[in-house]
């Protein structure tokens, strides 16, 4: 395995676009050395981001959005003083994966390009309508996160593309989102159902609502209907049924040992109506 | 194999060694530096038995690669104390009784260490929740809280 440590993305991508076999880019690393050592991957080439000026901050965009580095961890997002005040459902998903020493580690972008449908900080980022911009030997585009997973283990990037920088739109006024994720203890555990809910208000009417689930299918899935169901009303007890009714039918999950079909479409829809409510009551101004 | 040449510093002092790309730095420290306090428990992230700190950074010596802890500042358990005097968390740990087989004490003590330093006056749940990735299946877990508690109180009464 050669290993490289390039000190800029366009180094980086000539790398990726001439390396020869298996190529992964490391990050946090705390999906890829796994993965090494139990030889479910084995790469010829490893390409270190984190000597990449920019990759380790946090900015606010000119719009008011954010921008991420790719190298960015979980810890850092956590401690961030401003980001959990606008994104305090991306900042709890991705400070849900691991323990305090993955999260010192984990990057969100590293989460995404991990593949897994499990992934916690996906729904949440696809529902605060994150991008991220892949940069490759024909130049960069921007696109959004839920274009990149394709199915388990798999992304869109295509061969000699890297993911060089995430982004936040701007929260804006009146707008709220939660994560939350069922899994069968307190602690170090990878979700059976996960779901996120962004929203936005006029007073107390919704004017704006993206809901993503995660695993319950081979990717996370953006159930578009929750918008016609939601929008122009208020978060009543219709609402919410119209909501959980709405989850359950998007899932299209696995029986496994976490969790049977049945199961995992029920849960989806009592998430769907509890992270409703914390993203609604975030959006009205409660900081929890 | 080729390999690559790494300078770092572990418990303040500066060393150099050669690795593997593919080693981790779990490896360099006991294999290379012959630093044996972090254990390998697991070797994938979950047990905690491996934990240092990284530029003062908690993490799993595990899941990082020995090239990465190049110009990095690397804490391990055997840094702890200062010279014979034990760290009050050692001295806690022995007085609780929180090891049995002591396999995950050093990670422990890494972590509850970096714990005090972030968090002076943690909460039991808080320190819990600190600890959920330093896996133990000898003590139950409450002797170690205890002792961590009690340190904390002690430390704080102090400074």
């Amino acid at each position: 395995m050669k290993y490289y440590k390039p000190a800029t993305f366009e180094e980086a991508v000539a790398l990726v676009a001439g390396a020869e076999g298996v190529t992964r880019i490391l990050a946090g690393g705390t999906d890829v050395l796994v993965q090494m050592r139990s030889d479910i991957i084995t790469p010829d080439t490893l390409i270190d981001i984190k000597a990449i000026p920019g990759t380790h901050e946090i900015t606010r965009t000119k719009d008011g959005g954010w921008r991420l580095g790719v190298a960015v961890t979980g810890a850092e997002m956590s401690e961030h003083p401003e980001l959990g005040r606008d994104w305090p459902g991306v900042v709890e998903a991705m400070d849900l994966i691991g323990s305090t020493q993955v999260q010192g580690r984990a990057t969100p972008v590293g989460n995404l390009c991990n593949g897994s449908p499990a992934a916690d900080s996906v729904p949440a980022m696809i529902a605060a309508g994150a991008a991220v911009t892949v940069t490759g030997p024909e130049g960069s585009r921007e696109i959004p996160v839920e274009q990149i997973p394709v199915g388990p283990g798999k992304t869109s990037l295509a061969k000699g593309e890297i993911i060089t920088a995430l982004t936040l739109p701007p929260r804006g006024a009146q707008g709220g989102d939660a994560y939350l994720r069922f899994i069968p203890r307190t602690e170090m555990d990878i979700a059976v159902v996960g779901c996120a809910v962004n929203l936005r208000l006029n007073g107390d009417v919704i004017t704006e609502a993206r809901m993503v689930l995660g695993a319950v299918a081979p990717t996370a899935v953006v159930v578009h209907a929750a918008a016609d169901a939601l929008v122009g009303r208020t978060l009543d007890e219709d609402a919410l049924t119209a909501l959980s009714d709405l989850a359950e039918a998007s899932c299209n999950p696995i029986d496994d040992k976490r969790g049977t079909i049945k199961f995992r479409t029920h849960t989806a829809g009592v998430l769907a109506r509890r992270a409703a409510k914390i993203a609604y009551s975030r959006a009205k101004g409660a900081t929890a | 194999m080729s390999k690559t040449h790494v300078t770092t510093k572990v418990n303040g002092d500066e060393v150099e060694f050669l690795c593997d790309p593919r080693e981790t730095l779990l490896d360099v420290l006991r294999d290379r530096l012959h630093l044996t306090g972090a254990k390998e428990g697991c070797g994938t992230g979950d047990c905690g038995a491996c934990s240092v700190t990284v530029d003062g950074r908690l993490v799993c010596s595990c899941l990082m690669l020995g090239v990465e802890a190049e110009g990095k500042e690397i804490g391990t358990v055997e840094g702890i104390a200062e010279g014979e005097t034990l760290h009050p968390l050692q001295q806690k740990f022995i007085e609780y009784a929180a090891l049995q087989c002591g396999i995950c004490t050093p990670g422990i003590l890494v972590a509850t260490k970096a714990l005090l330093e972030k968090n002076p006056d943690p909460t039991e749940s808080e320190v819990r929740y600190w600890l959920a990735g330093n896996l133990c299946r000898c003590t139950g877990y409450d002797k170690i809280i205890r002792a961590v508690m009690d340190t904390a109180a002690e430390m704080r009464e102090a400074s």
